[in-house]
């Protein structure tokens, strides 16, 4: 086990590299003159922030590691401070209250400001309002790319010119504005055709669940192996060499039979395959991990990790339709697909990946994931005869994530499927 | 209350209270084939389904009149009322006579109920409608006209019948009237809210979800025309405020009551934007789906769920408050509701800039207790008093 935790921690040492170099140069990037981005996952434009040589910076994943880092409750309370609602989404206040606080990232590091707020209003309506809030605060310019939803699970033609209209006539110029340079589609496609690499290998690893016992949890495992193509280095060398990496370590997983790696090493024997649908909860996020592994339960697939790209149902960016493939990637992620492709896809997992059971994990903070789930519940259990589990919590808000009734309602539903399998045995 | 007067209000509060939708089943029966196509807050063209003959139903949840037997199993309780009240509907048979359902984009959660729709209901005809948020006529705009086509494809084969362009002139004209008429009676409201109470002039406006157009303009006219000859309805020393927030799920009519009780004359609100969607009129010769398209582009009203590529979020708000003279703005908005409770810091930074003054509150459709509403409701009224005496 200890050769493979060392293997896992190379691409794990890798990406922290990655993000702490990320978070360093942007906070250089004032005094070395980089202009900087704040843009959103679903739907973000890296390679083409990149051929700008922009900086992005996601306020999300600022919002999240905040939340690992014990640091989002202080914000939150902050943002409630300036009458921002208890009621609304805890990634926006977790964000306003950094910002309040100074602006210092969840690594410790100075954040720069915004010299544009790349709004991809893509599957999320709290976007646009998050943006408009950052707007007051920093002044700056706004980029808005109107990103239409998928209510029924097709891209229309006319869907995708709308998109790529705004990004030839809003986004694209004012990137040069910012920039200072001028649009260069080559270099797009030269980061392209990287970001295809990476995607190629990520959905290897993510299908690597398919195995049995699987080699990764695809949520708990999934959030780190999602972050860097859904932040800041899709289409870069780095994001390549990550990706290179975190495939040849799972491939060896896999020719030696291991189950997932969890923070206490390799997970025991594999006892249920899970499917799960919504995101973590972030400030008990290890907690959280473990009361699957302490009960054999991995997941096998999940619905989180295609929040920034649906590529294990074939996406892929395109370098020879650069535009029009960075419209479909933004119209393709999973908040902003119909209730119905949803409920599609979490079917298909359970049955392709051989689930025993599903979980929802509901967050309060997002209704864009939230709303509509206990009806997803009842159609997955109608569709594949297999009953669902359902837990509530918060991203970021740790006043959400009671820990007692959580791990209860986790054991529960495990007794249950055991319950169901003894019975099937039986019968 | 004059018999005339008493018998229009009666009429409007039946409207307002029949969750059965029996005026749209009456609509439909007078005429053989005739079709109603619901549609959720907060605009969506209703003109395109007038000219195929199609009765647009507003539809706001169930209010404070429903039981709610099997709404509250779809939705967490984080999640606003509105959506589990208006499942509710649909699973208790009211919502049958609708041939169809509009999902305007205003949210998240209307959003995902018009997916939910399509698996509750298979076989029902269901539309997200989904406005732009570029507003280039050759961006924005290319794509609303793209989103109206398919619509009007829709609606033509629901109907059985095409929308000829002199059909949809007609109907733009039809609305244009009940808009004019609407924005008479909310200038009218501003200048004499004692004589057109927003308790009163509430259900009239709700008149116009079942009733269509014609009927309801006519219906405005006549509530216009009658309020006026009130002898008892007198000026009072009441503060003048304006409301916000009320956007989607509306609230119970017992709190705009309360409010006006606590001495607020509400003089400006966002109830039933859609019907008020466009602040003007729209041209009415010439190509019909492309007025309706510039009309979206140009005169929409500025409200949470419309990007505003200027950024000046709150200026409408404020203009509102200038224009009618308003001395203060009361917040009002649903509990859970996103995309007012996410508006509200910006509309109280320009108000603060402005040195407006306001407060807020958050409410449920189903909101029974309105003693603390009045309570501070009443102070925050007395102190814009004072404070304008000052
Ligand atoms: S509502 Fe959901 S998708 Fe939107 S910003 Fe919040 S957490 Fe993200
Ligand atoms: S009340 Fe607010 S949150 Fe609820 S559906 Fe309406 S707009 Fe959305």
């Amino acid at each position: 086990m200890s050769e493979h935790s060392v293997e896992k921690e190379q691409s794990m040492l890798l990406q922290k590299q990655m993000i702490a170099g990320h978070y360093q140069a942007l906070a250089r990037a004032p005094e070395e003159g980089r202009k900087t981005v704040y843009t959103f996952v679903p739907g973000n434009l890296t390679e083409l922030l990149r051929s700008f040589d922009l900086l992005p910076v996601l306020p999300e994943i600022n919002a999240l590691q905040s939340g690992m880092r014990k640091l989002s409750a202080g914000y939150i309370a902050e943002a409630e401070k300036y009458g921002h609602s208890e009621d609304v989404c805890t990634y926006v206040k977790c964000d306003i209250g950094m910002l309040k606080k100074g602006n210092i990232s969840p690594t410790g590091t100075q954040l720069p400001n915004p010299d544009l707020l790349l709004l991809s209003y893509t599957g999320c309506f709290t976007f646009m309002k998050w943006f408009e809030l950052l707007r007051q605060e920093y002044d700056c310019p706004v980029a808005m790319l109107h990103v239409p939803y998928q209510a029924d699970g097709k891209i229309h033609p006319h869907h995708r010119d709308y998109v790529v209209e705004q990004l030839r006539s809003e986004v694209i110029p004012m990137l040069e504005k910012i920039s200072g340079r001028r649009y260069d589609e080559d270099r797009l496609r030269a980061s392209l055709a990287l970001s295809v690499y990476a995607e190629d290998d990520l959905v290897w690893v993510l299908e690597s669940a398919k195995n049995t016992p699987s080699p990764i949890d695809a949520y708990f495992g999934g959030v780190y192996y999602i972050g860097p193509i859904f932040s800041a280095f899709r289409g870069t060398p780095e994001g390549v060499e990550y990706y290179r990496t975190l495939r040849q370590e799972i491939e060896a997983r896999l020719r030696d039979g291991l189950g997932p790696i969890t923070p206490e090493g390799s997970m025991g024997r594999e006892r249920y395959r899970l499917v799960v649908e919504g995101p973590p909860n972030w400030t008990s996020f290890r907690e959280f991990w473990k009361m699957f592994y302490d009960e054999g339960a991995v997941v096998v697939a999940s619905s989180y990790t295609k929040v920034g790209g649906l590529y294990d149902r074939g996406f892929r960016h395109d370098p020879d339709r650069p535009l029009e493939s960075l419209a479909e990637y933004c119209m393709g992620c999973y908040t902003n697909l119909g209730l119905p492709s949803r409920v599609e896809l979490l079917e298909s997992y359970i049955r392709e990946y051989h689930a025993d059971g599903f979980m929802i994990n509901s967050v309060k903070s997002c209704n864009s994931f939230s709303a509509g789930q206990l009806l997803m519940l009842r159609q997955l259990e109608e569709r594949t005869g297999i009953p669902g589990g359902f837990i509530e919590s918060d991203l970021v808000d740790p006043r959400y994530f009671s820990s007692a009734n959580i791990k209860n309602r986790i054991e529960s539903y495990l007794q249950m499927l055991e319950q169901k399998r003894g019975t099937k045995v039986g019968a | 209350m004059k018999p005339e007067l008493e018998q229009l209000v009666h009429r409007a509060q039946q409207l307002y209270e029949d969750l059965d939708l029996a005026a749209v089943r009456t609509w439909k029966q007078a005429a053989p084939g005739r079709k109603a196509i619901g549609y959720m807050p907060i605009y969506v063209p209703r003109e395109l389904m007038h000219a195929a003959g199609i009765l647009p139903v507003g539809i706001l949840g169930g209010g404070d009149r429903l039981e709610i037997i099997r709404g509250d199993a779809y939705f967490q309780s984080y999640i606003c009322h509105i959506p589990r009240s208006t499942v509710e509907l649909a699973l208790s048979g009211r919502l049958d006579v609708l041939d169809g359902m509009l999902f305007p984009s205003i949210g998240d959660v209307i959003r995902n109920l018009s997916g939910m729709w399509t698996m509750l209901f298979p076989g029902r005809y269901v539309r997200y409608v989904d406005v732009p948020q570029n507003f280039d006529p050759k961006v924005g705009g290319a794509y609303w006209r793209r989103e109206l086509e398919t619509l009007q494809g829709d609606l033509t084969r629901l109907a059985g019948r095409a929308i000829k362009d002199d059909d949809l002139r007609h109907s733009i004209a039809i609305y244009n009237q009940n808009r004019q008429a609407i924005r008479e009676l909310y200038q009218a409201r501003s200048w004499q809210p004692w004589v057109y109470p927003t308790s009163e002039l509430y259900l009239f406006l709700r008149a116009g979800n079942v009733l269509p157009p014609e009927e309801h303009t006519e219906l405005l006219r006549q509530y216009l025309k009658l309020a006026p000859l009130e002898e008892d309805r007198k000026e009072k020393d009441h503060s003048r405020v304006v409301l916000v927030g009320m956007f989607c799920e509306q609230p119970p009519l017992g709190l705009l009551l309360t409010l006006e009780r606590a001495g607020c004359w509400i003089v400006d609100d966002d109830l039933l934007l859609g019907m008020r969607w466009l602040t003007g009129e729209v041209e009415v010769e010439g190509d019909p789906l492309a007025n309706l398209v510039t009309a979206f582009l140009e005169q929409s009203t500025a409200t949470a769920s419309r990007y505003q590529p200027e950024g000046d979020r709150g200026r409408a708000l404020v203009e509102s408050v200038q224009h009618n003279v308003a001395e203060g703005v009361i917040f009002c908005a649903p509990s859970f509701c996103d995309p007012a409770l996410l508006d509200q810091p910006m509309l109280i930074a320009a108000l603060d800039r402005e040195s407006i003054q306001h407060t807020q509150f958050k409410y449920s459709e189903d909101t029974g207790q309105f003693a603390v509403i009045r309570e501070q409701a009443g102070t925050f009224s007395d102190s814009i008093r004072l404070w304008s005496e000052a």
